[in-house]
């Protein structure tokens, strides 16, 4: 028995309360970003580290929205900084010392990561092996194999093409002028795309009468969103451009939200993650899909590896040490449940950029790694202690 | 009049709703009282703001316990002064024994070394005083509901109880280990401990009760000092009277729809043990088909395994569907072949709880709302809108949570999940275990609408009347097998019972004298 009447639609207060998760993590990154802006002295949103805050953290974002995934089906994947380092050590191999075409490359080294996915995903959905234990394993194997088809050295310089992947910039069909006129073009025809898009889907809405968040919070949050993708587009436009990577991030961030809100596989997934027994009795091929989750995990991996081996210029048996944590932090800053069934693609996206926003922050105020890790530690503490306490009260 | 405890004014707040308008209750030293309403009218929250789950300050009003003001900051509060309540779900640890969990958080111990002896001693005791014949190291996920329901009193009694609380002990119990419990609730009282009774069930209440307090949306509307007519109490409870319990129908059954062949299912967790064995039995167009039997007889098991083998390990058998075999091997296969399950156990095998009504409808059949893959959110929309309204889901829209619903409001969003799917054939486990006699009423009407549709319907259900009044024709399983078939017209509920009884099955085997427990215990 409970109090169905708690939930009452066009109640502004109700609906901060419901929702605060989703604005509240939108509000922490900027109020992150206002104080680096300002303890930094206005050096945060330069050009130049506006641009480094994507490039350094596009790996990150790329692995948030596979692992947001497989955190939403309830599971977890520990071994992906390996498999992103393994995956660019081939990658290396494939270049350097086989010397394959780049696109080649690109295509064997994300079939590579799909099928270690694939594998760990076998025993994880068919063989109901926990996934804390499959990707521990995964993650020792793969760094110990990373270190041995390197041999313990560093595999480098790539091709310039290679290189681009990570650090080039978008072309201007244009002209060389400044601004870079179709990263002017992509950026703002983006942001009036999505404007679009959300006024539709709420005109749509208020048709059925489905209508739950009052109309200043929409007004406000897409013109927020509007002018930031605007602005964030005119500085960039007005140094090199956009950032190969920002493009390839957004076309995975658009997709994989479209994926996990608006597809039955999505559906699934989060079914999955709420209620493994009732999803399965609901029909659902609850192995096959925890197994594609884990292989798209895989294939999200390999590609930030290639991202990373292209950023550093060289692969290396260290590389991605670390990176789970970073993506996995990244994630469950941005709102996704442990237990499975929670959590959205932005919000995780978001997760990583405050985690971006701070490292960043933190290292152009000089404060030490030692610090850093602390500070991250504890963000990452608050984030989840604010999910639980609002979560009980509710 | 001793007055054990006084409940004055309660008026508790959520934002935006009162569940708790004013209500008073006084409740006798030595009496059990019944507390009856619909789901949703305030029993659960009453009772969490007396037990102290809602600590003092959190509503407005007085407890007076004993004659004193009482001002509970949580259970253990609440626990101290000797009022124990027992949750309608219980929680149990599954992978720990009867006297791990009897003692749990309140362990027998010396400087933390637990004292495995005494406690198994102690546990022995409290469950010759239930009537349970277990040893105190069986783990408790092995037993029934109706033993597991026994473990919940022992451990209330293993603290010092003097006002026990069962929220609907008897929901997911049958009729003899109900009256088991209520035969052990009665004898409780003789020994002067005051009890609380939350119950749908108003026979159990004539039973046992000596007063009854109807509480709706949230206001004390009545109180009888003594038992009273149900339809009395009906009418209290839903503010109108209900003379009917079942709505009336005329079956139209047609020609055979799905044939059973010697069904037989094993158990995987104990070599050699069957749940199934052999049934076979057919099911005809616009059927309404009633499964009884004991809690454990396998009806459950049977119908979980005919759908898609979501449970044993399937031995031999074969169904066929219009008379051509069919390939019933995985949930997505029978789904397709059509059919649903229902289950009854809504919370844990029914509902995506942290999903709202809207994402939980199209489940079993999301090709129902999607392109290519793609959902149609405008289709999903209207089809959560038009189940919610067709078959009278109870919430502020088809945003809400799952979780939020009372229980007959849930056990409505899966029928409405699996109505969607679009099925020939309906396996509703248990329909209406835990809801009240209204939401029942509707459920009933569902089913009668569908039979009458051409949909052919089987009936798990543990409340005999239930089946008497709804089914055209009964089976009878016990141990494993089908035992005997009646038309719902020349059955009844000795009948029922005659041919569980008459089938073999000991049951001396369930009804265990407390020597006999004694016995037992001196072994371990």
């Amino acid at each position: 028995m409970s109090d169905t009447t708690t939930e009452r639609r066009g109640d502004t207060f109700g609906f901060i309360r419901r929702n605060i998760r989703e604005y509240g993590i939108l509000f922490a990154l900027i109020v992150i970003m206002a104080f680096f802006q300002v303890v930094t002295g206005g050096i945060l949103f330069r050009p130049v580290n506006l641009t480094n805050l994507f490039l350094q953290n596009s790996h990150i974002v790329i692995m948030a929205v596979g692992m947001l995934l497989v955190i939403v089906a309830g599971h977890i994947d520990l071994s992906v900084g390996s498999v992103a380092a393994f995956v660019g050590a081939l990658s290396a191999l494939m270049i350097v010392r086989l010397g394959l075409p780049i696109p080649v490359v690109v295509v064997l080294s994300l079939a590579a990561g799909a099928v270690i996915g694939g594998i760990q995903g076998y025993w994880i959905a068919y063989w109901k092996i926990p996934s804390f234990i499959v990707t521990l394993a995964g993650m020792l194997v793969f760094r110990g194999l990373t270190m041995w088809i390197l041999q313990g050295q560093s595999i480098g310089p790539f091709p310039r093409e290679f290189q681009m992947i990570a650090s080039g910039f978008i072309p201007d069909l244009f002209g060389p002028d400044k601004p870079n006129t179709l990263s002017l073009i992509l950026g703002w025809g983006a942001a009036l795309a999505i404007l679009w898009l959300q006024i539709r889907g709420r005109k749509r809405e208020e048709a059925v009468g489905i209508v739950d968040e009052p109309f200043a919070f929409f007004a406000a949050k897409n013109a927020l969103i509007f002018l930031a993708l605007v602005w964030m587009t005119w500085v960039l436009a007005n140094f090199r451009g956009l950032p190969n990577v920002f493009m390839v991030m957004a076309v995975l961030v658009a997709l994989y939200a479209f994926v996990s809100e608006r597809t039955t596989i999505g559906r699934r997934i989060y079914a999955i993650g709420g209620n493994a027994k009732a999803a399965k009795l609901s029909g659902i091929n609850a192995e096959r899909v925890v197994f594609l989750t884990f292989m798209n995990m895989g294939m999200l991996a390999a590609l930030a590896g290639i991202v990373v081996s292209a950023r550093l210029n060289s692969a290396t048996p260290k590389a991605g040490v670390g990176f789970e944590l970073d993506v996995i932090a990244a994630v469950f800053i941005g709102g996704a449940s442990m237990a499975g069934g929670v959590g959205t693609v932005i919000g995780a996206v978001v997760g990583a950029f405050i985690m971006g926003v701070m490292n960043n922050g933190m290292s152009i105020l000089g404060i030490g790694i030692d610090y850093q890790q602390v500070i991250k530690g504890l963000v990452l503490m608050a984030a989840v202690i604010f999910d639980v306490s609002n979560k009980s009260k509710a | 009049m001793d007055a054990i405890l006084e409940m004055r004014g309660i008026t508790k707040e959520f934002p935006g709703v009162k569940a708790l308008d004013d209500v008073n209750m006084t409740v006798r030293r030595g009496e059990i009282r019944a507390l009856v309403g619909e789901n949703g009218a305030g029993k659960s929250t009453l009772m969490k703001v007396l037990s102290g789950v809602y600590p003092h300050g959190s509503y407005q009003g007085e407890i007076l316990y004993g004659g004193q003001p009482m001002a509970f900051r949580d259970i253990k509060d609440s626990e101290a002064q000797g009022i124990v309540i027992i949750h309608q779900e219980l929680a149990l640890v599954p992978q720990m024994s009867i006297a791990e969990n009897i003692f749990l958080g309140n362990e027998i111990a010396q400087r933390g070394v637990i004292d495995r002896r005494e406690t198994n001693r102690r546990t022995a005791e409290l469950l010759a005083q239930v009537g349970l014949r277990e040893s105190p190291e069986t783990k408790v996920g092995g037993l029934g509901m109706g033993k597991q329901q026994l473990i919940e009193i022992a451990k209330a009694l293993s603290k010092k109880v003097d006002l026990l609380i069962l929220d609907e002990p008897t929901s997911s119990l049958n009729e003899n280990d109900s009256d088991a419990l209520l035969r052990l609730l009665a004898s409780f009282r003789d020994r002067g401990m005051t009890a609380i009774l939350i119950s749908h069930k108003l026979n159990e209440i004539s039973q046992v009760c000596d007063s009854i307090t109807v509480l709706r949306d949230g206001a004390t509307v009545a109180h009888h000092g003594g038992m009273v007519e149900e339809s009395r109490i009906i009418r209290d409870m839903v503010g109108r009277s209900m003379n009917d319990r079942y709505p009336p129908r005329q079956p139209k059954v047609g020609e055979v729809v799905m044939q059973v062949r010697d069904w037989t299912v094993a158990d995987p967790a104990r070599e050699g043990r069957l749940l199934v064995k052999g049934a076979s039995f057919e099911l005809r167009r616009g059927e309404v088909l009633g499964i009884a039997g004991l809690m454990g007889a396998g009806r459950t098991e049977l119908a979980m395994s005919l759908f898609g083998r979501s449970m044993g390990e399937w031995k031999s058998g074969s169904v066929t569907l219009h008379g051509k075999p069919a390939d019933l091997s995985t949930v997505p296969r029978a789904i397709r072949a059509g059919l649903a399950y229902v289950t009854e156990d809504r919370k844990s095998l029914g509902l995506v709880l942290d999903d709202t009504i809207r994402r939980n409808i199209p489940l079993a059949n999301l090709a129902g709302i999607s392109v290519r893959g793609v959902v149609d959110r405008q289709r999903e929309g209207a089809v959560a809108r038009d189940y919610r309204s067709r078959i009278n889901i109870r919430s502020p829209s088809v945003e809400s949570r799952a979780v939020n619903l009372s229980g007959g409001n849930q056990q409505k969003v899966v029928l409405a999940k699996w109505l969607f799917a679009e099925p020939e054939i309906l396996i509703l486990d248990e329909p209406t275990r835990g809801i009240d006699v209204g939401a029942k009423y509707e459920i009933y009407t569902i089913i009668r609408d569908l039979a009458a549709a051409g949909k052919s319907i089987i009936v798990i259900s543990s409340e005999m009347p239930e089946l008497l009044g709804i089914t055209d024709r009964i089976l009878v399983m016990n141990e494993g097998r089908l035992v005997g078939e009646m038309p719902t017209a020349e059955a009844t509920q000795e009948r029922i019972m005659q041919v569980i009884i008459r089938s073999g099955h000991d049951l001396t085997d369930e009804t265990v004298t407390p020597e006999e427990i004694e016995a037992e215990a001196a072994h371990v």
